[in-house]
This record gives structure tokens, C-alpha cells and sequence, in this order.
């Protein structure tokens, strides 16, 4: 169990090291990065004073070594459009994106659970179908329209929730609905297969022969084994919603991480966008991690590896 | 209070594939047909060209509201263009994102992933922390950084959606090839003494190919919802090109007096990734394959 978990920390590690890796080749993708960041108003004198500045005129490999080692602990450089240091900016924004993220997912796991094991129980019925359905068209909407059409009925229409922006609770509804929607479909036809797939189980053929009430069986026997790979599945679509929320976080001025990530690349704030990437890929390392071990504790089977 | 429940017997072929029925194929692929159509001669047949502009006719609603215009069977936008040679020039930029997408990230994604599978080992170690390290990375923030870095472009959101959506193809032809490559035929291939390349061209991916093909079509609809994503966050396709996610985002500020400017190119966007998505089902059900992840 311990090597287990020392392997998949190593692993981890590599991992965030490689992405560090690539998402400082990223910001230097556009070429010359003192153009761009000097504006196209700028003088070549002024160009010059802001590759000094920001240390542009050394060696690529030496930026790289830098900016490596100080963002091992934790300083990411300044930022030189919001005027403050980038670990700060995000330390500000990173509550908001996370709140977010765990709005979502309750949301999500409130839909999905209870669908997923109605469809599965009632299998091969028409209820099953619409789930499926259900979960077909879920799969196709695209997130920012579904904000957008949110924001009409709900907010023009309805009149109950705020448009955009940040700052009360209610400002988290229509962004964690529509986050949850992306999450919905894969939740959903995960947990209806692993109760099929459960309910149709030696166990639970035991457990009925025991005469075990068919609450018991389901609740206790079938949504635990069936939950397995619902928790994993769980922690990594926490890891893709973190990453994919910067669309919503965009359409609805929410400003946390993602919304972060957005202006800094319209602004081509270049230590803040691979700080973004960074941050963003640690999040998700950390929480496939943290469903291996999940996994490893629910099924013991797995502990062996 | 314990109700008695009758034993069933186990249906492993029903386990993860969904039972949309052969319904839900033929409509899929019926709405395909129809926007590949759209985008192969629709403007042909559409009278008004997509780009024109005529600012004394901005905003007309489409034909089931009042005051729209015979002319215009969908209405104008905010520049007065004809929204349905719009949303007909839309299919085809959707489809060709789609379609070009997944060539790319097949290509990757199916050479990673049957190496990984067929030689083990370190190759496939390698496969592994790749498609680890592809999966730890924000698609969309890292495209949207792409895109703004270089420039806005077609070409430009192909190549970076197809570098980045390759992991699923990896995933599933690894863990295919692992299960045919100790099948006899591959054995017999050996013994007749062809080539490493000859086996894996020729008799692992003509086995392997149905698994793909399902995964072909989930990726066509994640790109074709991802570019949209990215032209709607002014990141993609440039104007005047009117993506579908070009025309919701042009039509954002007008959205709350006249919806429809969203509506339909959304309804388009929508219907389009879920006919993909029952072609893709519809598939899988079909050839057997069963769900890999």
C-alpha cells in the first residue's frame, strides 16, 4: 500500500515537472515576447528596456532554470499587468475557482448518483432510456450556451439570480449548474453501468439468498462496489472542471483562477499564463492521486500492486 | 420489510453501452447527412451570401416571429447578414475543424497507443507517462494560450486541438492491442516471417479499428464543441468566418431583446454534436465494442 502510493507520488512528480516544462515553452511560442509585451506602440529602445526587465535577454535555458527553481517555492514572478505578484494574484483567485469546482460536483453527484442507480434498477425500461437520453443531450450542449440561456431565464426573466460577477453566494448558482452539466452525462452512465454491473454479481446473489431486505442489498451491498469507480471518475472530473472552468468563469465574469487565466492571455501576461497552467495541472495530479488512493482503501483488492 | 426480488440472470453485453437502440443510429446519422449536406451545397442553394452586410436590415427575427422578412428565412444579425447562409457556412467550418481534428489526433493518439500496447516495457511506460502527462493539462486554457499567442486561424485551432485531444485514441488502442496481440493470427504473421511494420499496419489495426472508429466520432464532437468554445471566447476562428461559437458570441450583446441570435446557432451546435454522439453509440453498439476509458 505504501509503495503504492510512494510510485504514484513519483509519478505525480514527473508529471508536474514535464507540464512545467511545457507550459514555459508555451509562453514563448509567440516569438519575440518583449514585442509583445512592450505593445505595438513601442520604440526598439523600449522593446530593449523590457527584455532587461524581465530578464528576457538571458539564455532560454537559463529563463527556464530561474523561473523553475523559484516557482518550486511557490514565486511565480511578477505579473506585469495586474501590477502584483503572481502568487498572490492567484492566492486571491483560487478560493473562488475551487468553491466553484466543489459547487459543481456536489451538483453533479446530486443529479447523477440517484439517475445513474434509477436507470440501472430499472434497466431495459423507458426510464432507463430517457436517463440515456437524458445524458445524450447533456453531452452535447455546449457550456457557454447553456450559461447564456441560463442567464436569460434565470436572470432576465426569472429575475432571481445576479447576471455576472462575483461576490455573493447567488453569484455561484448559474456558474455551478452549468459546470455540473459537463460533468452529468459521464457521472451518470459510469454509476448506472457499475450498478448493473454490481447488481448482477455473485454477492448480490448471495446477499438476496441470505434474504436481505432490497434496500439492504442495493444501498449497502451494490452502491458501494458500484461506487468505486464513480469516486475515482469523481476526483478526476473535479481535476477536468478546475481546468475546463475557465469558459464559465469568462462568460460569467467570475473571477477566479480561470477568469485569471483568460485575461492574462488576452493581456499576454506570460508569467501569469504558465503559473495558470502550472497551478491548474498540480490541481489535477493531485486529485487523480488522491482517487488512486481513494480507490486503493474502498477495494481492497487493489491494495496489492 | 423485505420484498422478493427474482433472480436475473447477468447480462454482461448490456453492461456500459447505452440502449439508445437502433433508433437513435439512424437519426444520428440522418442529422449528420443533413449538415454534411448543408455545408457541402447549402450555399449554394441559399440565395443571400454569408458575408454581406446590410445595416438597414439588422436584427430581423426568422420567419415564425413578426416582422421577419421573406427574404431572410432565419433572420439577419447585427450587421444585417443573413443568418442562415450563415449558420450554412457554420456547418462547414464545424465539420472541417472536427474532421481535420481527429486525423491529427488519431495519427498521434494511434501510434502512441498500439507501440505502447504491442512492445510493452519502457515504450510503453513512456505511452503511459505521456498520456498522463496530456491528461494533467487544462485543454482549453492551454489552446485559448495557443490561439492568443500566435494568432487566431483555422489551420491554428486544428493544430492545437488535434496535439492536445489524442489521449483518448492512445488510451483505447493501447489497451486493444494488448488484447489482440497474442491472438494466433498475429502469431501466424510471425511465423510467415513478416515485417514488425507489416504486423502492426496490417494485422493489429484492421483489429483494432471499431474501438476507433467509436472514439473517432467522441472526438470529432468534443473538438467541434471545444472550437466553438474557443471562437465564442474570441480565440478561434476569426470574423467574419461565422463559426457557430462566432455567432453566439456576436450575438451575446443582443441576447436579452432578441434570444434567437443564440438560439439558433446554439440548437445547430447542439444537434449537430448529438447526431455525432448517436452515430458514435450507435456504433459501439453495433460492432460490440464495449466502453473504454
Amino acid at each position: 500500500m505504501l509503495r503504492l502510493i510512494a510510485r504514484r507520488i513519483a509519478l505525480g512528480v514527473l508529471v508536474a515537472l514535464t507540464v512545467m516544462t511545457l507550459a514555459f515553452l508555451l509562453t514563448r511560442l509567440s516569438g519575440d515576447l518583449a514585442v509583445s509585451i512592450a505593445g505595438p506602440q513601442a520604440t526598439q529602445a523600449d522593446v530593449e528596456i523590457v527584455r532587461k526587465a524581465y530578464g528576457l535577454d538571458r539564455p532560454l535555458y537559463v529563463q527556464f532554470f530561474a523561473w523553475t527553481g523559484r516557482a518550486m517555492v511557490g514565486d511565480f514572478g511578477q505579473s506585469y499587468f495586474f501590477k502584483d505578484s503572481v502568487a498572490n494574484l492567484i492566492q486571491k483567485r483560487l478560493p473562488i475557482t475551487v468553491t466553484l469546482g466543489l459547487v459543481g460536483l456536489s451538483l453533479a453527484l446530486i443529479v447523477s448518483l440517484p439517475l445513474g442507480i434509477l436507470a440501472a434498477l430499472r434497466e431495459n425500461t423507458w426510464i432507463d432510456r430517457s436517463v440515456t437520453l437524458f445524458t445524450m443531450v447533456g453531452q452535447a450542449v455546449p457550456s457557454f450556451w447553456l450559461a447564456l440561456i441560463l442567464m436569460i431565464v434565470l436572470g432576465l426573466q426569472l429575475g432571481i439570480l445576479p447576471i455576472s460577477g462575483t461576490g455573493t453566494w447567488q453569484h455561484f448558482v448559474m456558474p455551478g449548474i452549468v459546470l455540473a452539466f459537463t460533468a452529468i452525462p459521464a457521472l451518470t452512465r459510469l454509476t448506472r453501468s457499475g450498478m448493473i454491473e454490481a447488481m448482477a454479481s455473485d454477492y448480490i446473489r448471495t446477499a438476496r439468498a441470505k434474504g436481505l431486505s432490497r434496500a439492504r442489498i442495493i444501498f449497502k451491498h451494490a452502491l458501494r462496489n458500484a461506487a468505486i469507480p464513480v469516486v475515482s471518475i469523481a476526483a478526476v472530473q473535479l481535476g477536468f472542471m478546475l481546468g475546463g472552468s475557465i469558459v464559465i468563469e469568462t462568460v460569467f465574469a467570475l473571477h477566479g483562477v480561470g477568469y485569471l487565466g483568460w485575461e492574462s492571455i488576452a493581456k499576454n501576461d506570460f508569467p501569469v499564463v504558465q503559473a495558470v497552467v502550472l497551478v491548474l495541472a498540480v490541481f489535477y495530479i493531485g486529485l487523480t492521486l488522491l482517487a488512486d488512493i481513494l480507490n486503493a482503501l474502498l477495494d481492497p483488492r487493489l491494495r496489492t500492486g | 420489510m423485505s420484498e422478493p426480488i427474482a433472480i436475473q440472470a447477468p447480462q454482461p453485453s448490456s453492461v456500459g453501452a447505452s440502449r439508445i437502440g437502433t433508433t437513435g443510429f439512424a437519426i444520428g446519422i440522418a442529422i449528420v447527412a443533413l449538415v454534411l449536406a448543408a455545408a457541402l451545397v447549402g450555399n449554394a442553394l441559399v440565395p443571400q451570401d454569408p458575408f454581406v452586410q446590410d445595416l438597414g436590415n439588422r436584427l430581423k427575427p426568422p420567419f415564425w416571429m413578426e416582422g421577419s422578412q421573406a427574404g431572410h428565412l432565419l433572420g439577419t444579425d447585427q450587421l444585417g447578414r443573413d443568418y442562415l447562409a450563415r449558420l450554412v457556412y457554420g456547418a462547414r467550418i464545424s465539420l472541417l475543424i472536427g474532421t481535420m481534428t481527429v486525423i491529427t489526433s488519431g495519427l498521434i493518439g494511434i501510434t502512441l497507443g498500439v507501440l505502447g500496447g504491442f512492445f510493452g516495457g519502457r515504450v510503453d511506460d513512456f505511452v503511459l507517462f505521456a498520456i498522463t502527462t496530456r491528461l494533467s493539462i487544462p485543454v482549453v486554457l492551454v489552446a485559448l494560450a495557443v490561439v492568443g499567442l500566435m494568432g487566431s486561424g483555422l489551420g491554428l485551432v486544428v493544430a492545437t486541438l488535434g496535439l492536445l485531444l489524442w489521449d483518448r485514441f492512445a488510451v483505447v488502442a493501447r489497451a486493444t492491442t494488448m488484447q489482440v496481440r497474442n491472438h494466433d493470427y498475429v502469431s501466424a504473421a510471425w511465423c510467415a516471417g513478416a515485417s514488425m511494420p507489416h504486423i502492426l499496419i496490417r494485422e493489429i489495426l484492421p483489429n483494432i479499428a471499431s474501438h476507433l472508429a467509436v472514439v473517432a466520432t467522441l472526438e470529432m464532437a468534443l473538438a467541434i464543441l471545444l472550437e466553438a468554445a474557443l471562437s465564442f471566447l474570441g480565440l478561434g476562428v476569426p470574423p467574419p468566418l461565422p463559426s457557430w461559437g462566432l455567432m453566439i458570441a456576436e450575438g451575446k450583446d443582443y441576447m436579452f431583446f432578441s434570444p434567437w441570435v443564440i438560439m439558433i446557432p446554439g440548437v445547430a451546435l447542439l444537434v449537430l454534436v448529438l447526431g455525432i454522439n448517436l452515430v458514435g453509440d450507435g456504433l459501439r453498439n453495433l460492432l460490440g465494442a464495449e466502453r473504454l476509458r
